[in-house]
């Protein structure tokens, strides 16, 4: 905590849980995809099935998904946007289990058939933690350069990527494997204190048993 | 992080120095996040530069929120304020003024700075803007209010958290108003000493306040309590000003909020579970509500 997360966010009301934490997890959502999105199927739990219309919690994560920012004016009118934009967005109620109260499951679609689901709370001051990401438990808040590489469970693919990191001088602050199985697809989250550039980004994407590397700058 | 850890630290350290608490905090904070001061300055700079923003829209707009269940308050307190209707005078009426119209902008989906909360986020505004008026103020000197207000309430939320659901309103409005007091007895010229105490004040009044939002929106009683905040400011601002001390110190006031917090059933910490919003009208205005969203396509 430092004194601008005490005089802030700066963000539109009217609730840092509600609205501000709610577009940063459409806006995770938005980044991890890697493209627009034009189909977002959209879960509420808890706090946030009960209150969301009032709250706006849906403008503020349809907001997220269209690339706003928690402090967009535009938030207020974001499914009317979304709407003229040809985003078909579905807000359901779901029970997610033993889960924080304010969170919410998204499953988005790209233009090109892409998709994405992912899993986050709101935990209060605008802050998030993305819990699961395409069915793989994570724990990330989006405030780092966050590395999400779905990866081959191979002896060596963590040690390449780590080694090539410090090669660049890059500092990992945090960092987590998750897998499904031994020997099945895993999944690095990797959070580091300094910038990844996307030339980097390229260079890990050479490494052996890397489905795919998406850098995840901090929302 | 702040590394003091109790505004008596905070106190003792600016009054040894011969210094504000405002440039004690801001020294702190930038070796905390590694950046020169002139560029936490700048962010500063801006944080007010939003909250004019948004007194200005909460002023010049009626903002509704999406229930309908809160707006148009600071348009009628304007006009009364304009026909010299109002008993406060031009400071508390000014406050209350500015209180509501920030709060109602919150409501209503406009933009804010979250001061500790959104919630709350009328009170700051509302003290530092009337009272800048006041006392002619220059920007700087409310910019350096506003590291005030943000040292005062880190300390705050290291002993006892600033959140409804953790702790009440006493955590929201409460911190908010004690903030605000603090920030704005250094800018009209008080001692640090005198801004601990007019946070201790702040707080103290307001101790055991309930976090009961109606169908569990932000806004009745959210907007009033704005309004009761920023007076409650003004109260221990004026009586900081005047010599008074609190007996308790204001750590030991912080610290009581915290248990107290504690010590609140799960019902009066922000679920809607209690108090206001299950009274006879809450009850209905939630079913409505409820109704009403039934009936819209989603």
């Amino acid at each position: 905590m430092n004194i601008f997360d005490i005089l802030g966010p700066v963000m539109i009301g009217p609730s840092s849980s509600h609205t501000a934490g709610a577009c940063r997890i459409g806006l995770i959502a938005r980044i991890m995809l890697g493209e627009p999105v034009v189909k977002a199927d959209i879960y509420l739990h808890g706090s946030f099935a009960e209150t969301y219309r009032g709250h706006g919690t849906d403008r503020a994560i349809v907001g997220g998904l269209m690339g706003f920012s928690p402090w967009d004016e535009r938030i207020r009118q974001a499914l009317e946007i979304a709407g003229r934009e040809g985003l078909e967005v579905n807000i359901h109620k779901a029970n997610l289990g033993d889960v924080h109260p304010n969170t919410a499951k998204i499953n988005v679609i790209g233009p090109t058939g892409k998709t994405l689901s992912l899993v986050a709370s709101s935990i209060g001051g605008g802050n998030i933690k993305v819990i699961n990401l395409a069915g793989f438990d994570v724990d990330f808040n989006g405030q780092f350069h966050t590395l999400v590489i779905p990866h081959l469970d191979r002896p060596g693919a963590v040690g390449a990527v780590t080694k090539l990191l410090a090669d660049k001088g890059i500092n990992i602050a945090q960092m987590r494997v998750a897998r499904e199985h031994r020997g099945s697809q895993a999944m690095m989250i990797i959070e580091t204190d300094e910038a990844v550039d996307q030339a980097v980004v390229v260079e890990l994407k050479t490494i052996p048993n890397l489905v795919s590397v998406t850098l995840v700058e901090p929302v | 992080m702040l590394s003091y850890r109790s505004v008596k630290e905070l106190v003792d350290k600016a009054e040894v120095e011969g210094v504000r608490l405002a440039d004690v905090i801001l020294a702190d904070q930038a070796e905390f996040l590694g950046k020169p001061q002139a560029e936490l300055w700048q962010e500063m700079e801006r944080r007010l530069e939003v909250m004019e923003q948004s007194v200005e829209r909460g002023l010049s707009e009626v903002h509704r929120s999406v229930s309908g269940l809160v707006g148009g308050d600071a348009r009628l307190l304007q006009e009364a304020i304009s026909k010299g209707k109002l008993l406060g005078g031009q400071v508390l009426d000014g406050a209350l003024l500015r209180a509501v119209a920030v709060a109602e902008v919150n409501a209503g989906m406009g933009r804010i700075v979250a001061a500790p909360t959104a919630g709350s986020a009328g009170i700051l505004p509302a003290l530092l803007f009337t009272a800048a008026e006041k006392l002619n103020s220059r920007q700087e000197e409310m910019v350096s209010a506003l590291f005030t207000a943000s040292g005062i309430g880190m300390v705050i939320a290291k002993i006892a958290g600033v959140s409804g659901a953790a702790g009440g309103c006493q955590a929201e409005c409460g911190s908010a108003a004690g903030m605000a007091a603090a920030a704005v007895v250094e800018m009209a010229g008080g001692t640090p000493e005198q801004a601990g105490h007019a946070c201790a004040i702040a707080l103290k009044n307001v101790l055991g306040l309930v976090c009961d939002p109606v169908a569990g929106l932000v806004e009745v009683p959210c907007v009033k309590r704005n309004a009761g905040g920023a007076a409650n400011a003004l109260v221990a601002i004026d009586l900081a000003l005047a010599g008074v001390k609190s007996v308790i110190p204001v750590d030991e006031v912080i610290e009581a909020m915290y248990q107290i917090g504690q010590s609140l059933p799960a019902t009066l910490k922000e679920t809607a579970q209690g108090g206001l919003a299950v009274t006879a009208t809450g009850r209905r205005l939630a079913r409505e509500l409820a109704g009403q969203y039934r009936e819209r396509p989603s």
